[in-house]
């Protein structure tokens, strides 16, 4: 299962502890992880789903292309860091 | 007399209470964040406060006799697949809610009912005191919803909704920009409302056309519910026929630009504004920080300062930043530079509170 991991900043606002979850996208992966933890999934997917406009996510070590869709792939063993751009807020 | 007041600003929510006379910040919360409005229901007692936390989107919390607990923020239906919707500068329109802009009780007959105005544009009801929200789709689906433009914000907003106090199945709503909208079925069904407004920013064809009208607040007397009145980005208007007519008043100084309006509870004819420079400056007039009010429907005006800084005052009041309590007789307002005042008489004198708050967003009392 892919590790996520949160932002230390969103946890003032929401627990959001380290998780481990299968998929094989970065849309399968979240679904999974917001699953056991749906408070904090507002925090960084918008009203339809999409990645809040200044979220940034990286799969082992690039950023992700496909903010809508989050179809960018991932494996087993990979580690999906959720942060906030440096922009916006 | 309501002697609690909640201040919202952008970094905070601060209490400020009545003690012996004198007003002073008992509490804060959500210290750091950004509070955009609150809304206390008289029915239930209940305290709604909405954040607003950039990054992580909008969200909301309610009060509960040990503190705050989060509930669900409004949220917006799924896009259909394919549907290509533009804002006024051509950026696609995310359904998703920007801004909470208007948090209004129901009716006395309607226990747990909130009505709730967003940018881009959504109204939203909940029946379970916040616990969840239902977009109201037929004002969300109206062809003409898809006119309404950004203002202020670069989106439009609901920024003011009254419920009428004989019948809780009629609302009145105002967009910036987008006018009045009205319905009498608990949002099954619209108008257009607020004919003889006029816009000066618009094309000459537009001017008169009410959904152009950039309403910057729009307030209803409770004890006179045919009497609203209305700040509008380029004037003031009032209306006696529920918001179909509006006359205009002129001639008021130092200016008729600004945000917010008041009116009294019981006396439709006496309303509060604060004004400022039109359009592209936005400060008070000669640095001067002045309430007008009128007693008389408009006729007349009186300009209120003691109290007030007559010098070098730049201070800017939104539209939700002034409020007046249940008797009438206490205002309060705050501004941009965080300055915060209120009045036990109507606006004759003012009390400076404090003027080192975070920038103010909204005023209100409990």
């Amino acid at each position: 299962m892919a590790k996520v991991v949160f932002t230390p900043n969103i946890q003032r606002h929401v627990v959001c502890p380290e998780a481990a979850a299968a998929g094989g996208s970065v849309r399968e992966v979240l679904d999974n992880a917001f699953a056991s933890n749906p408070q904090a999934r507002p925090y960084v997917l918008d009203d339809q789903a999409v990645l809040r406009r200044h979220m940034t996510i990286f799969v082992d070590g690039r950023a992700i292309r496909d903010r809508t869709r989050l179809s960018d792939p991932v494996t087993e063993n990979s580690t999906i860091y959720v942060f906030q751009a440096l922009s916006g807020g | 007399m309501n002697d609690t007041i909640l201040v919202s600003t952008r970094k905070g929510l601060f209490w400020v209470g009545r003690k012996n006379g004198n007003w002073e910040i008992d509490q804060v919360d959500f210290l750091g964040d950004n509070v955009s409005l609150t809304l206390t229901d008289p029915r239930s007692g209940h305290h709604f406060v909405a954040l607003d936390h950039g990054h992580f989107g909008v969200k909301m919390h309610r009060s509960t006799p040990t503190g705050w607990e989060a509930i669900a923020a409004p949220a917006y239906p799924p896009k259909p697949e394919g549907l290509e919707e533009n804002d006024m500068w051509g950026r696609p329109l995310a359904w998703s809610t920007a801004r909470i802009w208007a948090l209004q009780a129901g009716g006395t007959d309607e226990p747990g009912v909130i009505w709730c105005g967003t940018l881009p544009g959504g109204l939203f009801r909940s029946t379970d005191h916040g616990d969840s929200w239902e977009m109201i789709r037929p004002l969300w689906d109206h062809p003409k919803r898809k006119q309404w433009m950004g203002g202020g914000a670069d989106l439009p907003g609901i920024h003011s909704i009254l419920v009428d106090p004989r019948n809780s199945k009629r609302v009145w709503i105002a967009v910036s920009t987008g006018g009045i909208w009205f319905t009498e079925d608990a949002g099954a069904s619209w108008t257009q409302r607020g004919d003889g407004m006029r816009a000066e920013y618009v094309a000459p064809e537009l001017t008169h056309d009410p959904i152009a009208q950039d309403v910057h607040c729009m307030a209803q007397c409770p004890a006179a519910p045919h009497r609203m009145w209305v700040q509008h980005h380029n004037g003031i208007f009032v209306s006696s026929d529920e918001g179909r007519t509006f006359n205009e008043i002129t001639g008021v100084e130092p200016s008729t630009f600004g945000f917010p309006v008041v009116v009294h509870p019981r006396d439709p004819d006496t309303a509060w504004f604060v004004p400022e420079i039109k359009d592209e400056k936005r400060i008070p007039r000669d640095g001067r920080l002045v309430v007008t009010r009128t007693r008389d429907g408009g006729e007349s005006f009186d300009i209120l300062t003691k109290g007030l800084p007559q010098q070098h005052a730049y201070d800017v009041v939104y539209r939700h930043a002034l409020t007046l309590d249940a008797t009438g007789d206490r205002l309060a307002f705050g501004s941009t530079t965080g300055g915060l005042w209120v009045s036990e008489d109507q606006g004759d004198h003012w009390s400076n509170i404090t003027c080192t708050l975070p920038p103010i967003y909204a005023v209100r009392f409990v």
